[in-house]
């Protein structure tokens, strides 16, 4: 398989990326690892006149604690790296499991944070423990930066309100009520597929009862959402299985999936309610971890 | 800054310096040449296989600054500055490496074609990871589809090798 002719830039800043992709607007895509990029474009899906890496971008390559912030991931940082990261394993061992998840070993050394948040895919694996975990993401663009929450990043399939000059920088993982997270995951396969259902959960539990509970769906929408009636539900609750199991039930109501080659919209309603109950339980009685 | 040349379509060719298996090659490529395409076309290294193009099947598998990574993905230009291990780079002086001749013992390739990115993803495995569990064998590998479904002593060739190197 070969490309179609596209010419490239490599900036090294932020700054020089912001204005290459302003420059050239819908001429230009932005790559980060490639992985869906260079997909598309074998596909015939995409054929940018411009692509613009952001690969040389050290800056963009970091995970790290900051005191008063939280920990804050570049957005060029690979699947791999949250996988191996010391600092997610204390703080966060959800994050870098449901990294671990994902994809093979292969695309996970090439894949990035920001490229999985920026292709808006609905069964993306890290939005939903990382809207779980409150993070916000740190935007750029020409006119200088924005900060919003995750969750409203995302518009429908393939859309984010990110504008043509924008790019993800970094996501913050504010530090946590929560006392617990997790993400369960069902692909077709144990490694490279897709999910077929994605539920992550993070909850605050206080003396056995849940203080504050938050649950994501990915991949039974067109983007990933909050199951906000089931998280209303359980607060205040003192924890027993059937409570659990009645905010599965209340969180398969809240999805709209579509039924396709990997699932029927009523499995995929029916896994929201068992995997919603699971993650939770795990999120429980296992903390971060 | 990456230096290039434009031709008189307008196409440009870019200056790029990749040191695979030790040596460096200076070549001019352009933007859409694809790392598989370059190593197997230019530098005349079959060794690395093309098979599914997708990142699925890992059959082009080679390290790129250590890591396993589909050659299928990159763009020649994108590897710029860094260093690529493919298959033909294990053996040295004429010498095969562990994996290999264990992969030999054990009988562990059929038809061969996902050998050389097994491989690959094994050698970096052990880089990482001198004593790996099967669990991490299997795991390291799972981006390296066989189609004659021989894993079985694929992952028994790579715990001796862990075990021997
Ligand atoms: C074989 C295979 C298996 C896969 N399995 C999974 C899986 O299990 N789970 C999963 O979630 N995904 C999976 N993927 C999809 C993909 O690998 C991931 O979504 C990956 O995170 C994309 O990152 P990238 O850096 O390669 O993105 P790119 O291809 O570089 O970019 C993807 C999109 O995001 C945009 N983008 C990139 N960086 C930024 C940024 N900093 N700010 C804003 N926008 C940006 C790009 O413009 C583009 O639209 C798989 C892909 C393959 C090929």
């Amino acid at each position: 398989m070969y490309l179609p002719n596209f010419e490239y830039f490599q900036p090294d800043s932020i700054e020089e990326t912001c204005q290459l992709l302003s420059q050239f607007g819908s001429k230009a895509k932005l790559m980060a690892g490639g992985t869906d990029v260079i997909i598309k474009m074998k596909k015939e899906l995409l054929a940018p006149e411009i692509l613009v890496s952001i690969e040389k971008i050290d800056q963009l390559k970091k995970i790290e604690y900051v005191p008063g912030k939280g920990v804050v991931i570049g957005s060029g940082v690979i699947h791999n790296d949250l996988v191996y990261s010391e600092l997610l394993h204390e703080k966060y061992l959800s994050i870098s499991e449901a990294a671990r998840q994902m994809a093979n070993n292969q695309v996970r050394n090439l894949g990035t944070v920001g490229g999985n948040i920026g292709s808006a895919v609905p069964s993306a694996d890290l939005p939903p423990i990382l809207i779980a975990l409150g993070a916000t993401v740190k935007i750029t663009g020409v006119q200088g930066d924005r900060t919003m929450d995750l969750e409203n990043v995302f518009i429908g399939p393939g859309k984010t309100v990110l504008t043509q000059d924008e790019i993800i920088t970094e996501v913050v993982i504010p530090d946590q009520k929560m006392t617990g997270s997790n993400y369960i995951k069902f692909g077709l396969r144990a490694s490279g597929a897709l999910a077929v259902v994605g539920v992550a959960a993070a909850v605050q539990v206080d003396n056995n009862a849940i203080k504050d509970a938050r649950i994501v769906l990915g991949a039974v929408s067109p983007t990933p959402v909050r199951a906000k009636k089931a998280e209303e539900f359980l607060r205040d609750k003192k924890i027993s299985d059937e409570l659990l199991a009645e905010a599965g039930v209340i969180a398969s109501g809240e999805c709209k999936p579509i039924t396709d080659v990997r699932g029927s919209a009523e499995y995929r309603k029916d896994m929201v309610r068992v995997f919603t109950r699971r993650a939770l339980r795990k999120a429980i009685d296992e903390g971060h971890a | 800054m990456l230096k290039f040349v434009t031709d008189k379509d307008g196409v440009k060719r870019y200056l790029v310096t990749l040191k695979v298996n030790g040596n460096e090659y200076t070549k001019m490529v352009k933007a859409n040449s694809l790392l598989v395409n370059f190593l197997r076309g230019e530098l005349d290294l079959t060794g690395t296989k093309k098979a599914c193009e997708q990142a699925d099947c890992g059959a082009c598998t080679v390290l790129l600054d250590g890591k396993p990574v589909n050659s299928c993905m990159i763009l020649t230009i994108n590897a710029d500055g860094r260093e690529i291990t493919t298959v033909e780079g294990l053996a040295s002086n004429g010498k095969l490496d562990i994996l290999q001749e264990k992969f030999i013992e054990h009988s562990a390739p059929q038809c061969g074609y996902c050998t050389p990115g097994i491989l690959m993803s094994a050698k970096a495995l052990l880089n990482r990871n001198s004593h790996p569990t099967e669990y991490e064998v299997r795991e390291a590998i799972a981006g390296n589809l066989c189609r004659c479904t021989g894993y079985v002593n694929y992952v028994k060739a790579i715990l001796d090798a862990a075990e021997n190197q």
